[in-house]
């Protein structure tokens, strides 16, 4: 296949704001966003004068022309957003910037997110107002506001439909705090959690309890991109794109909750491409970060990408499977959005790229193949996979 | 902050919808072209885009599709109905629409339940379609 980005772009710089809880950045906004795009520069070794590119998602609001004005780029020739809410953009918007670097409109792309609640309000809050109208008259006055709310929903269809036990959810939330044990950048470092501590958890939707719900973060992270060829001018080991795309299935976005096919994570059309663009399959793949707004989310996201069939859902998620560096597909082995911090995904891209690197705080042995699931259930959904130099 | 709960506003599309409820009737669209049952209201069939859409009464009975029960309050002016028991509904017609379940009982609520409608006047103006098991 010729028109690809496989193996045409390389991740040579990765950078994090340290992450606080909702509302404790000291830092406004923009400025995480500089502090973490900085931080990517400076691992890459490069002046942020040399970025000629941003892309982000979740209609974030650090503007690419503000922040190159602020870092001084000599040059602004991409500034893409992609569109959808939540974190469905996550590996989206590095397909975008990879796109870009691949077509040749820019060499040198910053993919970020930042977020600072306590400026800006809180995240995925319902609405205020006393009345509605529009596809939320369906929906609003019923008290659907919440996207815990939402997904619960198609949660429990599928927990309905395979037999899927609460036990499931549950190793899914273990693994991530047991991974942020070892993560000193973790929220949750620290604080690790058990079965007694989880089934003993409040539910907040059911079936969610507390430990199934993602954090609420403020920081910033920052992944920076140059044509693959470029790769080896940089000082850490090469990573390449292999694949990144989004997307969902006939009808995902459709109001009131009235799409065909409800109870999925929506990566059942996009999955097929990600695979064919990486040319390789599940069975490659040696470690995943996969999204968890809630863990049900992560559950139906490991199924579509292959790893399990929906009915052996009970055997495959067990801690034990689920946690470096011998289990059978570690997963979220930065502690993820459960217990490292909730920055969208983004974080999660950083920690694929850093298990290739092998300097993961949970290293898989010897990473070829590093997948991420951004944003399940909502729409578009997106998904990524790095390799290292030897998957060219 | 206002705490009255967030009510639908009528449109010109939508009005009879909200109309029959007031009526303790479910009207749907049915397109008269290909025959397709409408939710929710809308200008243009889904399936052929066809504008000769027309209002039928239908039973409103269904089933229960999925649910959440919710112990966390979506917003402040929800406290009152914790746990609320929001959940979606497969009519016979084969249309899905939200709602929320009347129930005592959380235990009984089983996906796949049959489920009658409750019409719920919370205003003068404004009936919501809430379900019960049948």
């Amino acid at each position: 296949m010729s028109r690809t980005i496989r193996g045409k772009v390389a991740v040579v710089g990765l950078g994090e704001t340290q992450y606080y809880k909702r509302g404790q950045s000291p830092d406004a906004e923009f400025k995480l966003a500089l502090k973490a795009i900085i931080s990517a520069c400076k691992d890459a070794g490069i002046s942020p004068k040399k970025v000629d590119g941003f892309a982000s998602f979740s209609n974030d609001r650090s503007d690419p022309s503000r922040l190159a004005a602020a870092l001084g780029c000599d040059d602004l020739r991409f500034a893409n957003m992609q569109w959808g809410g939540g974190g469905g953009g996550g590996s989206g918007a590095i397909a975008n910037a990879a796109a870009a670097i691949a077509t040749g409109m820019a060499e040198c792309v910053i993919v970020f997110r930042a977020l600072a609640q306590g400026q800006f309000g809180r995240f995925g809050q319902g609405p205020r107002s006393n009345t509605t109208s529009g596809a939320g008259a369906y929906t609003v006055p019923y008290g659907l506001m919440s996207p815990a709310q939402s997904f619960a929903m198609k949660v429990n269809r599928f927990m309905h439909d395979h037999g899927v036990k609460q036990e499931a959810l549950r190793a899914i939330s273990l693994a991530s705090y047991h991974h942020a044990q070892n993560n000193p950048r973790a929220v949750m470092h620290g604080r690790p959690l058990d079965e007694v501590k989880y089934d003993e958890s409040r539910w907040i939707v059911e079936p969610f309890h507390l430990f199934d719900c993602c954090l609420e973060n403020d920081g910033a992270a920052a992944m920076l991109l140059v044509p693959a060829e470029r790769a080896k001018d940089f000082p850490h080991k090469p990573t390449y794109i292999l694949s990144a795309l989004s997307g969902s299935h006939y009808r995902a976005g459709a109001s009131a909750h009235n799409t065909p096919d409800y109870a999925t994570s929506t990566f059942k059309t996009t999955v097929p491409r990600l695979y064919e663009m990486a040319e390789l399959g599940p069975n490659d793949v040696q470690v995943a970060q996969v999204y968890e707004n809630f863990t049900g989310g992560v559950l139906m996201s490991i199924v579509e990408h292959g790893f399990c069939e929906p009915d052996g859902c009970n055997e495959f998620f067990t801690k034990e499977n689920l946690i470096a560096p011998d289990g059978k597909l570690p997963t979220n082995t930065s502690g993820g959005n459960l217990a490292e911090c909730y920055m969208h995904g983004l974080g999660l891209n950083i920690e694929a790229v850093r298990q290739l690197r092998g300097e993961s705080t949970n290293q898989v042995n010897g990473v070829d193949v590093s997948l991420v699931a951004s944003g399940p259930m909502v729409t578009p959904v997106s998904s990524s996979i790095f390799g290292s130099e030897a998957t060219l | 902050m206002d705490l009255t709960k967030p009510y639908p506003i009528a449109t010109p599309e939508t009005a009879p919808f909200w109309e029959g409820l007031r009526n303790e009737q479910v009207l749907l669209q049915r397109c008269d072209d290909c025959g397709t049952w409408i939710f929710y209201p809308r200008s243009n069939c889904p399936n052929c885009l066809s504008t000769r859409l027309n209002w039928h009464q239908v039973s409103g009975e269904g089933t229960l599709y999925t649910f959440t029960v919710t112990r966390q309050a979506t917003a402040p002016h929800f406290v009152d109905e914790v746990p609320q028991l929001i959940a979606m509904i497969d009519l016979n017609e084969g249309v899905r629409l939200t709602s929320t379940l009347v129930a005592q009982e959380t235990d009984d609520l089983k996906v796949g339940a049959k489920v009658t409608p409750v019409f719920d006047h919370v205003s003068a103006d404004v009936t919501l379609l809430r379900y019960r098991l049948a």
